[in-house]
C-alpha cells in the first residue's frame, strides 16, 4: 500500500503527523516509539520571546474532548532553534515549526529566526490560538488581518508556509481564500473551538483562563465539514485535523479533501496514537477500496 | 523507561469513605519509586488520570494505588473490579530521593488523598533504617485509612477536621505539639495544607509532592506547570519535573 503524500516542501512517507501543542518537541514521545515512523512532526508554537502562559488549571475534560488554555508557553524561538529542534535531527521525518505572535512584527521576527534553522521543512502560521489576549485568534478571525500577516510571513520565510485556520468564524472559506490570496502554500485546519466548562460545586469555570480551546472527537464533524467546504472552493494543499483517534478518522479527512492529517488530543489518551493509526491505515484504505493515500484524497465529494 | 502497559487488577477494595485501594499486576512494579505516579486511561474518558503509587511488592510484581472519588474519572475508576484490565502509563514523574538522602529521623505529613504516596515512602525510609514519625490529617473518622499500616513503621498521629477521630484540627496543630527534631520532612496533601506545613517547617529541609489537572502526563502539553520561587517567570512541569519538589522550590497557589 502506498501511503506517500506530497505537499509543498513535504514529501511524506505517510500522511500522519502529531499536531502542534500536543507533542512538545518530540522528546517525551520518543520514549514510546521511533519518531521516524511519523509522516512529519509539527512542534509546539514558538513566539519571539519566552512566554509563561496562563495560570492553572489549564485543562479540563469534556464529553468526547477536552478544553485547554495553555497560553502558548514556550521558551522563545531562539531557545527552540538552539535547544529543542536539534534533537529531531536524528529522526528521518520532516519537522514543521509553528509560528505564533502578538503582532505582525513578532510573527515576522519568529519566521526570520527560523530561516536560520536547518532542522525544519516548513512553518505552520498559528493565527488561531484562542487562549492568548493579544494576537492569535484575532488574526485568525478577521480576513484582512489574516491576509496581512500571511503576506508578511510569506515574504519573510524561506520555507513553505501553512496557515492554521481557526474554526471560530462564520465562514471558513472566506478565511481560506484570504490567506490563499496572500500566498499561503497550504492550510492547516482546524485549530480548537472556544469553549467553557463550569464546575458546579465551585460555581466557576474550571479553566483559570475561563475559556479554553475545545479539541478531541467532539469537534471532528466540524473539522470534516470545514475541510470539505474549503476543498470544494479552493485548490490548496490541506493538513486536516480535529479529533482524529483512528485510521478511519484519518481516512474521513482524506475523503473530505485533506492531503495529510494531524493527530492532537489522541496523543494524550494514547501516546502510541500516531504509530497505531499509521499501522492501521493500509488495512483501512484497502477495506474501503483504495490502493493508496493519494487516491483517497477528496473522494468524499459528491458531484466531483 | 516510561511505558504503556495493559495490566490486570488483582484486587479492588473500598477502604474508607469514597476511598479505594487497587492492587495491580505489572512487570514494571519494581521500577516504581516512592512519590511517582501512574497515568491511568479510563473507558469513555478523553484524558488519563494521574494516581500516585501507595505501595510496591517487588517480589509479587504488584503495586498499589489508593484514590478518592472526586469527579467522573475517579468515579469510573471506583467501578472497576478484580480481573479487569487497566491501560496504564508508568512510571511517571520524579520521586523522593530516599537512596540519596542521609537522615536519621523523617517526619511524614499527609492530608487526605495526599496520604497514599507517603506510605510507600515511609516504608522505604524504614527499610533504610530511618526513624519515621507520621502525622496524618483527614476530614473525619470515616475518611481515615492506613493508620495501622503507618503505626507499624513508627509513631503515628491523626487529626480530623471535625474531631470525630484523633485530634480535632489540622496536622500543623499536632506538629506544633510534637515539635520533633527531624532531619527531613516529606509532605503531600491539599495545597492549603502544604502551604501551612511548608511555612511551619520553613527552617527544616523537606520535600513536597503536588497534584494538578494533567493533560499528557509525560511532559509535552504544559498543562500542569508550577512557578518557581527563585524566578516566577519560570516554571516546572508537575508531571515530569515533579510531582516531588524541594519544599522551597515552587510557589504553591
Amino acid at each position: 500500500m502506498n501511503l506517500t503524500t506530497t505537499l509543498p516542501g513535504l514529501s511524506l512517507k505517510n500522511p500522519v503527523m502529531p499536531a502542534s501543542g500536543c507533542f512538545g518537541f518530540g522528546k517525551e514521545y520518543s520514549q514510546f516509539y521511533d519518531l521516524s515512523d511519523l509522516g512529519a512532526i509539527i512542534v509546539k508554537a514558538a513566539t519571539g520571546q519566552a512566554r509563561y502562559g496562563n495560570p492553572t488549571p489549564r485543562v479540563a475534560e469534556t464529553t468526547s474532548g477536552m478544553l485547554n488554555a495553555i497560553g502558548l508557553q514556550n521558551p522563545g524561538v531562539d531557545a527552540i532553534i538552539k535547544e529543542e529542534l536539534p534533537f529531531l535531527r536524528s529522526y528521518d521525518t520532516p519537522v514543521i515549526a509553528n509560528v505564533a505572535g502578538s503582532t505582525v512584527e513578532e510573527y515576522v521576527q519568529v519566521t526570520k529566526a527560523l530561516n536560520h534553522s536547518q532542522d525544519i521543512a516548513a512553518i505552520e502560521l498559528n493565527i488561531s490560538c484562542p487562549n492568548v489576549k493579544e494576537g492569535g485568534v484575532q488574526f485568525g478571525t478577521d480576513p484582512e488581518l489574516a491576509k496581512e500577516v500571511t503576506y508578511q510571513v510569506k515574504q519573510a520565510s524561506n520555507y513553505p508556509v501553512y496557515v492554521k485556520l481557526s474554526p471560530n468564524v462564520s465562514n471558513i472559506v472566506t478565511m481560506a481564500k484570504a490567506v490563499t490570496d496572500a500566498g499561503a502554500d497550504g492550510l492547516s485546519m482546524i485549530n480548537t473551538l472556544t469553549g467553557m466548562q463550569i464546575n458546579l460545586k465551585q460555581r466557576k469555570p474550571i479553566i483559570a483562563n475561563k475559556t479554553g480551546g475545545l479539541s478531541g472527537p467532539a469537534i471532528k464533524p466540524i473539522a470534516i465539514r470545514m475541510v470539505y467546504e474549503v476543498r470544494q472552493a479552493l485548490d490548496i494543499p490541506i493538513i486536516g485535523m480535529g479529533g482524529i483517534i483512528t485510521a478511519e478518522d484519518a481516512l474521513e479527512f482524506l475523503l473530505a479533501g485533506a492531503n495529510a492529517v494531524a493527530v492532537g488530543t489522541a496523543n494524550f489518551q494514547n501516546p502510541l496514537a500516531c504509530p497505531e493509526i499509521i499501522q492501521e491505515l493500509p488495512r483501512v484504505l484497502e477495506q474501503y477500496g483504495f490502493q493508496s493515500v493519494e487516491e483517497a484524497i477528496g473522494k468524499g465529494h459528491v458531484n466531483g | 523507561m516510561i511505558t504503556k502497559q495493559l495490566i490486570e487488577i488483582k484486587s479492588h477494595l473500598r477502604i474508607a469513605e469514597d476511598t479505594f485501594e487497587v492492587v495491580l499486576q505489572s512487570t514494571l512494579a519494581r521500577e516504581l519509586k516512592p512519590g511517582q505516579f501512574v497515568h491511568v486511561a479510563l473507558k469513555n474518558h478523553m484524558l488519563r488520570r494521574p494516581v500516585s503509587v501507595a505501595n510496591v511488592d517487588a517480589e509479587a510484581e504488584t503495586f498499589t494505588i489508593v484514590f478518592k472519588i472526586f469527579g467522573e474519572g475517579t468515579k469510573s475508576l471506583s467501578r472497576y473490579q478484580a480481573g479487569d484490565h487497566l491501560d496504564v502509563i508508568l512510571p511517571c514523574g520524579s520521586y523522593y530521593p530516599v537512596e540519596e538522602l542521609e537522615l536519621d529521623h523523617a517526619l511524614i505529613v499527609g492530608g487526605g488523598i495526599g496520604v497514599p504516596p507517603l506510605y510507600y515512602l515511609a516504608k522505604s525510609l524504614k527499610e533504610k533504617g530511618v526513624k519515621v514519625t507520621t502525622v496524618l490529617g483527614f476530614q473525619s473518622k470515616a475518611h481515615v485509612f492506613y493508620e495501622e499500616k503507618f503505626q507499624l513503621l513508627g509513631d503515628t498521629y491523626i487529626a480530623t477536621n471535625d474531631g470525630t477521630y484523633g485530634k480535632k484540627g489540622f496536622v500543623t496543630d499536632i506538629i506544633s505539639e510534637l515539635s520533633p527534631t527531624i532531619d527531613y520532612y516529606f509532605s503531600c496533601g491539599p495545597t492549603p495544607m502544604l502551604q501551612a506545613v511548608t511555612n511551619q517547617l520553613a527552617e527544616q529541609k523537606g520535600y513536597i509532592s503536588l497534584e494538578e489537572r494533567m493533560g499528557c502526563g509525560v511532559g509535552t502539553c504544559y498543562a500542569c506547570v508550577v512557578p518557581l520561587k527563585e524566578d516566577p517567570t519560570q516554571s516546572k512541569k508537575i508531571c515530569k519535573d515533579g510531582p516531588v519538589f524541594y519544599a522551597n522550590e515552587v510557589i504553591l497557589t
